[in-house]
């Protein structure tokens, strides 16, 4: 799982937050299909009928701001999302996305989010820290995962790993 | 070089001398908490990890969990009323005996029993699965919130890893004016920094302001720095925490403070005696302005509640501005737990928010997450005593939350629109 491909969603904008990933009257919910339905309903209504299995979001930075609510990472997953691309992540979605085992936080630089569009094609290589936008044969460098995180991912999830 | 108290705190739960930002370390934790949100999701993680074939017969130690009815109560449908139940049977198996339950005794908000009960002590380490978690750093605790996976993780092993974070150090100094409280100080310091200003980072409080606070209002300030993307806030322990704690708890605990040589990522000082009381616009914290600046904006409901705004002083304050007077917009009062509502009741601030015409409901999280229990329609203008004003957090995508301190909404509540508290208390 060192290199994934998907197709990738564009919402290029700062400080999208759980109350919109997932909105609060959801927090009931622990059937992760049924959160799957609403996931990013706050910012798109029609969001989960355009992902497919194994595709990526691009998003401004500070992804995941606001509550500690795992259904978050749980309804992007659900959808089928694989990786999140952004500048920079909210803490807590952060570690539940690794530890849950749901999706990849990666972080690239900001003028990386110009270069690539809506329904450009990907390939996130973990090995060598890149991605391949294939639409455009640009090639731009990720920000490598901390150790711990790095050993977190390919265990699986935080249950997998022997602290 | 020194440590700052975040650092020592983790350095001494993970058995090491010395810690450095950017370390990682597995730390021994010492409370947890669950509510009735993260609780089910804990629940669901559990019974995954017993598919595959983990033993789940015991969890870690039943006596340093407890567990909170907030989010959902009174239950708003039928999956909140099974949730409950759900919470209800997991903490009878796994012998939890410190369960609040709503309408059983006391009960209220996570964060606010934590403090109100003396559940976290100086120099601990507390997770609770619930962002505003790092509240109870006010009490010089390590308190951070985690999710699902990362507390079912701690409830079996009672430890988790930890990367040592940086700490920012706010100096908040000179005398506060009576109109100012810690929402104004905290929301101008988000504002400044913006809601990525300390994102993976400690917030740290000190200075002449913060010791004189008292320990409910120091807690609004911690309470806040989640939306500042903090890993925890704290602030370091001393008489007032020491006093607070007295009357709540006889448990032996051993306070931690920074040392004098310890290094700060940043060290912002503030001088608040001539800050003007702030809010919020929609939508985010971080947008601030002056109150006097929006005066005179009209305001359709008036919100008094949750952990960061709902806690007894806040109400005194709340009460203090509608005395005699009559609210000219749906309002309504939420005490932040079963205790202060009471103390509340015996302190007459109940009978003069009855008087002013405002509602006075019981401890919940619910309107304060958009759940239930007064939700925003479309277009509705609220102004609240709450943390977060994110598109939809109370209610319609399209309903808007300006948020302020208890007496700038308390002014509001009274006229109708927003309102410097300044012309209320002359």
């Amino acid at each position: 799982m060192n290199i994934l491909r998907g197709k990738v969603h564009k919402y290029n904008k700062d400080n999208i937050d759980t109350d919109v990933i997932i909105p609060g009257p959801y927090l009931k919910i622990h059937d992760h299909k049924e959160l799957g339905k609403h996931a990013m309903e706050g910012l798109d209504p029609n969001f989960s009928q355009k992902i497919s299995e194994g595709d990526f979001l691009l998003t401004g930075k500070n992804f995941g701001c606001g509550s500690s609510r795992e259904h978050a990472p749980i309804a992007l997953h659900q959808v089928g999302i694989r990786a999140i691309l952004s500048p920079s992540f909210a803490r807590i979605f952060y570690r539940n996305a690794v530890d849950g085992g749901y999706l990849l936080p990666i972080e690239i630089d900001s003028e990386v989010i110009e270069k690539i569009s809506d329904k450009d094609e990907l390939e996130i290589n973990l090995d060598n820290n890149t991605i391949i936008n294939s639409t455009s044969n640009e090639v731009f460098k990720i920000k490598p995962f901390p150790d711990i995180i790095s050993k977190i991912v390919k265990a699986g999830g935080l249950l997998y790993f022997k602290i | 070089m020194g440590m700052t108290i975040t650092e020592k705190i983790l350095a001494r739960a993970s058995n090491k001398n010395m810690v450095s930002p950017d370390d990682v370390v597995i730390a021994n934790i010492d409370k947890v908490m669950v509510h009735d949100v993260s609780g089910p999701g804990v629940i669901k993680v559990f019974s995954e990890w017993e598919k595959k074939g983990i033993n789940l017969d015991h969890i870690w130690n039943p006596d340093r969990v407890w567990i909170s009815e907030d989010h959902f109560v009174p239950a708003s449908d039928r999956i909140s009323a099974n949730n409950i139940t759900l919470l209800t049977n997991w903490t009878k198996k796994y012998n939890i005996k410190k369960h609040f339950k709503y309408g059983l005794g006391q009960y209220g908000i996570c964060h606010t029993l934590s403090h109100e009960e003396g559940l976290v002590l100086p120099g601990e380490i507390y997770v609770g699965g619930d962002s505003h978690t790092n509240t109870t750093g006010a009490m010089g605790s390590l308190a951070v919130g985690l999710g699902h996976t990362d507390i079912a993780y701690v409830l079996m092993y009672g430890k988790i890893w930890f990367k040592v974070p940086e700490t920012i150090l706010f100096k908040i100094n000179g005398n506060k004016p009576e109109y100012i409280m810690a929402k104004d100080i905290i929301l101008k310091i988000i504002g400044d920094i913006g809601t990525d200003g300390a994102n993976y980072k400690a917030m740290q409080f000190a200075g002449e302001t913060v010791d004189r606070l008292s320990m409910e209002e120091r807690l609004t300030l911690t309470n806040m720095s989640t939306e500042a993307g903090a890993k925890n806030g704290i602030i370091e322990p001393d008489e007032t925490t020491f006093e607070y704690l007295k009357t709540r708890t006889d448990k032996e605990f051993s306070p931690v403070k920074g040392d004098f040589d310890a290094s700060y990522s940043d060290t912002i000082t503030y001088d608040i005696e001539n800050l003007d009381p702030i809010i919020a616009k929609p939508f985010s914290p971080e947008n601030i302005s002056a109150v006097g600046d929006l005066e005179g904006r009209s305001i359709d409901k008036a919100y008094i509640g949750s952990c960061t705004g709902a806690k007894l002083e806040d109400l005194r304050m709340v009460a203090k501005i509608l005395k005699g007077k009559h609210v000219k917009i749906r309002t309504e009062v939420l005490p932040a737990a079963q205790s202060i509502y009471f103390k509340a009741i015996k302190e007459g601030l109940v009978s003069i928010f009855l008087e002013a015409g405002a509602v006075v409901g019981p401890p919940t999280c619910g309107a304060c997450c958009g759940a239930h229990m007064g939700v925003l329609a479309k277009d509705e203008i609220c102004i609240s005593t709450t943390n977060r004003n994110f598109p939809g957090r109370m209610g319609h995508v399209e309903s808007q939350t300006y948020l302020a301190s208890p007496i700038v909404v308390a002014a509001a509540a009274i006229n109708g629109k927003i309102t410097d508290p300044r012309n209320e208390m002359l």
